[in-house]
């Protein structure tokens, strides 16, 4: 990224702009990969994007910045994404 | 076209400032996918000049320049001369604005710029409210719904922008929704292709806003498409094409279900269910759509 040298209020592009969002987190989404059929509509549906797409289209929850809305439970037609509590042990 | 086929490149970045369930960031991902790396974006106050977070970090992986509420467009079209002077004419100029900046404080600026063929996209995320400032009541706020300024339910009906936009004649203008990302994507990369002013409105169903759960924001804005109260369309230099469900509610293949259904999944419109039916209210409600996919008939058929 280049950085100009000026004295203005150009902001610049930063990944966790607002630090941890995983800390907003009340259900925790997880996946069971033995269920995911590889839809991607997880992915794709994800306000955050916190929802890796690896190289062979498999998911992953990044929950460092997962905000746990449970959209991507919802908009799962097989169900491998539940949420659950927190503190739930599991 | 299918999910698989979409880039991976993120624009959006984690770790912003969006409520959880946001249907901005939603469409907004699909959007910049499509739009990739060459695009500059103008953005007024709305909700995503709060998600783009605090100085000096950004959350969005382009050049972004704020701008006052009703110069959305305006900005756009000196970004536009300026890139053109510079030689860059395949970067695409993208205003990213709310409800309240297109149909209320945006709309002279907009209306110029599209009166002045300016080379850009508009794109409109239409959650019926201002939505950033704590839920007030826009032109793009339907009857009967709760707002903190129409607290019993507002009064009239909302306007339709997309027959206002369309009567500048512009090349390519088109409805979508952020629960359709394939039709979304589709749409966008349509428009990114075509010269000339573009117009795009994206139905965004906001979860604090309307008052439901924030899992549920992809269902709420199927519903809307199912039940009629959003219709999906797009005109290219003036021929309106219905595609998706909105086409089999138009030519009358399939009935749609009733708007009941939309509105008692949020709390904006628990007045007209509880403590008691409001039936002369939800009757209303249902004939005023009832009347616009009639006109849409008559007109388009």
């Amino acid at each position: 990224m280049k950085k100009y040298d000026i004295t203005s209020c150009i902001s610049y592009p930063e990944e966790g702009a607002m630090g941890k969002t995983g800390s907003w987190r009340v259900f925790r989404p997880t996946l069971d990969i033995k269920k995911c059929v590889k839809c991607l509509r997880c992915w794709i549906f994800c306000p955050e994007g916190s929802i890796k797409r690896n190289k062979d289209d498999t998911v992953e929850i990044n929950y460092d910045y997962c905000k746990g809305c449970g959209v991507c439970a919802n908009v799962c037609k097989v169900k491998a994404i539940t949420m659950k509590r927190e503190n739930e042990k599991k | 076209m299918a999910l698989k086929d979409f880039p991976r490149e993120e624009y959006v970045l984690q770790g912003n400032a969006a409520c959880a369930g946001c249907p901005a960031t939603m469409a907004l991902r699909t959007v910049l996918k499509a739009l990739g790396k060459k695009t500059v974006m103008v953005v007024p106050a709305c909700c995503t000049a709060v998600i783009q977070s605090l100085y000096p970090t950004c959350s969005f992986d382009i050049p972004v320049m704020n701008i006052a509420f009703e110069a959305c467009a305006a900005g756009a079209s000196g970004i536009r001369a300026a890139l053109d002077q510079q030689g860059k004419h395949d970067h695409t100029v993208l205003s990213w604005a709310g409800d309240g900046g297109t149909y209320d404080i945006g709309l002279q600026a907009l209306s110029g710029a599209l009166e002045r063929q300016t080379n850009f996209i508009y794109i409109c995320y239409n959650n019926q409210i201002y939505s950033n400032t704590g839920i007030q009541r826009s032109g793009a706020t339907p009857k009967g719904a709760w707002t903190t300024t129409t607290v019993g339910g507002k009064q009239e009906f909302r306007k339709d922008m997309s027959e206002i936009i369309r009567a500048h004649h512009l090349p390519y203008a088109a409805q979508a929704s952020a629960s359709r990302p394939l039709d979304l994507f589709e749409k966008v990369k349509k428009a990114k292709d075509i010269k000339g002013p573009r117009y795009i409105e994206i139905l965004a169903p906001c979860p604090p806003g309307w008052r439901f759960g924030m899992e549920k924001t992809v269902e709420m804005g199927d519903l809307a498409i199912d039940t009629g109260a959003y219709a999906l369309f797009e005109s290219i230099d003036d021929n309106v094409v219905f595609n998706g469900k909105s086409k089999l509610i138009l030519e009358e293949k399939i009935k749609p279900k009733p708007i009941e259904e939309w509105i008692k999944n949020q709390g904006r419109f628990k007045h007209l269910f509880y403590p008691k039916r409001d039936e002369k209210c939800l009757a209303e409600i249902q004939e005023h759509y009832d009347q616009m996919w009639d006109r849409y008939r008559k007109e388009y058929l």
